[in-house]
């Protein structure tokens, strides 16, 4: 299987991605931001499908639209409430300019579906190397910020206290969340995001009780979902999204079982 | 020390639209406990984040003793968003706050610290049970240990005893009287509970809407806290 340089690129990628989309995820739960990472996807969609209008690389797009509006969003009002119906207004606009873009660049079918849902035979070296690269960079800006940021995360009212300059660290967490989502997209697509960014991580909250402990959980759901899921995918033909969200979700519903069956 | 910890002149803070805190002189020594009480919304946190630094008065000055360059301050907030699916270990989260080092992992070190202050707290039987499960008086004290994880001058609680039952209230200020009185911790205590501030406290800050009355809390007198309510 390894022999076809497709599955090679798509392994090497996947396992970039399922390592930050873990260590992303536990920060996204922490942060009580399952629903923004949702909203980031959607915009994912429409820079890539603008992408493909302007025919440029979707990634290109999916990245110039997700960093932008992670940055809004980081100016828009704190007010969580108006935030989350601002956040619904915003993402419909997005999915339908999406639409546009994909109909106005008179493309068929077969791009919009691998936005959508993920595409792993397509990703040639260039595009495995750029994943490699964004995906070092987020790893480097959070290793830099690790302890603010987790401060920040899980316990905002003592990290105010302490000094932490809240308003950057969350600046700063929302472009790395638009890196990742973008890059994680490249696997799943939009649609999935939350399969790799949001599942690993909730899961891993009911087996242990330390940030490092959820990320390494969280990592391991994760290679587990994209290695098995590319396995299964070659073996089967049948898409490999299909079979990473399956696999996540098995670990999800497992873990509440045995949160349920442990009280 | 004979320099008092912190000294706060005439201080004044207003929001747009009102006036809070209208010319307020205190002063701390090391070793003391200060009780601060009075009503609701007459500017008690609001006075803390000024010491805290959070907010700029319009008028006044705080000096912090020059023997504390950066003086470190534990505070225990009054509100704090902790639901029930809060993930995170009591020992974790009381270890958010070490900042010995910025790599990920925590040096032998802040380790130790650590398992000091969880020791000192009473916390080692429950250190691994998640915050989100814990009792009120658990979850207070695991924010006192975070407050106090970093050694600090002053200490300050801003009503942390108010929703504790009898045993637990006293629970968590013997605590408090532990480190205040081992270890010179000055400690600034918000409280409705006058009984309580009675029981610890060796000084008192009467805050009213715009005066303010300060002494021994030998010397406190009830009736002056009905006169500010009836005001
Ligand atoms: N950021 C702010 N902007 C405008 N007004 C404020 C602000 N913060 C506090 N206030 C007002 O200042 C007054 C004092 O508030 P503060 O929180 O200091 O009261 P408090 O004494 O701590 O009350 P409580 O016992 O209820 O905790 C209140 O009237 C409050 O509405
Ligand atoms: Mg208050």
């Amino acid at each position: 299987m390894l022999s076809f340089a497709f599955m090679r690129h798509a392994y090497i990628a996947g396992t970039m991605i399922a390592i930050i989309s873990g260590i992303i995820g536990v920060y996204v739960i922490g942060r009580n931001m399952s629903f923004l990472s949702h909203m980031l996807s959607e915009i994912g969609f429409s820079g890539a499908s603008f992408g493909i209008f302007m025919s440029w690389p979707p990634l290109n797009g999916m990245l110039l639209f997700t960093i932008v509006s992670s940055v809004l969003i980081g100016q828009l009002s704190s007010k969580s409430s108006r935030r989350e119906a601002s956040i619904s207004a915003i993402s419909s606009l997005f999915l339908g300019s999406g639409i546009l873009f994909l109909s106005l660049a008179n493309k068929n079918a077969s791009d919009a579906t691998s936005i959508l849902f993920g595409s792993m035979i397509g990703i040639s070296q260039g595009e495995v190397n750029q994943i490699l690269w964004l995906s070092l960079a987020v790893l480097v800006i959070i290793f830099l910020v690790y302890r603010d940021l987790r401060f920040d995360s899980f316990d905002h009212v003592g990290a105010q206290v302490k000094g932490v300059n809240t308003q950057l660290i969350s600046i700063v967490f929302l472009v790395i969340l638009a890196l990742s989502v973008s890059v994680a997209a490249q696997i799943v697509g939009s649609l999935l995001i939350f399969v790799l960014l949001t599942l690993p991580a909730a899961s891993a909250k009911y087996f242990t009780r330390t940030v490092s402990g959820m990320m390494v959980f969280a990592i391991g759901a994760a290679l587990l979902g994209v290695w098995l899921g590319l396995y299964l995918g070659y073996v089967t033909n049948w898409p490999v999204s299909f079979f990473i969200a399956m696999i996540e979700c098995v670990i999800y519903f497992t873990a509440l079982i045995w949160n349920r069956v442990r009280n | 020390m004979s320099e008092p910890v912190l000294a706060i002149k005439n201080l004044t803070v207003s929001f747009p639209d009102h006036l809070v805190l209208n010319d307020l002189s205190l002063q701390l020594n090391q070793g003391d406990f200060l009780s601060v009480v009075g009503q609701n919304g007459v500017g008690k946190t609001t006075l803390i984040r000024v010491i805290l630094r959070q907010l700029a008065p319009q008028h006044g000055k705080i000096k912090y003793h020059p023997e504390f360059k950066r003086m470190k301050i534990g505070y225990v907030p009054q509100f704090r968003n902790i639901d029930e699916e809060y993930p995170l270990s009591i020992r974790d989260f009381v270890g958010l706050n070490l900042h010995d080092s910025r790599l990920p992992w925590l040096s032998k070190k802040e380790r130790q610290k650590l398992d000091k202050i969880i020791k000192q707290t009473n916390l080692e039987t429950i250190q691994n049970t998640p915050l989100g499960d814990a009792s009120g008086g658990e979850k207070q004290k695991a924010y006192l240990a975070q407050a106090l994880i970093n050694d600090p001058d002053l200490l300050i609680l801003d009503e942390s005893t108010a929703s504790l039952d009898n045993v637990r209230k006293f629970e968590l200020l013997d605590l408090v009287k532990e480190f205040n009185e081992h270890q010179g911790v000055t400690v600034l205590f918000i409280t409705h509970d006058i009984e309580l501030a009675k029981d610890y406290a060796h000084e008192y800050l009467l805050m009213r809407h715009g005066n303010y009355q300060s002494g021994p809390i030998a010397q406190f007198k009830e009736s002056d806290l009905e006169e500010a309510e009836h005001a």
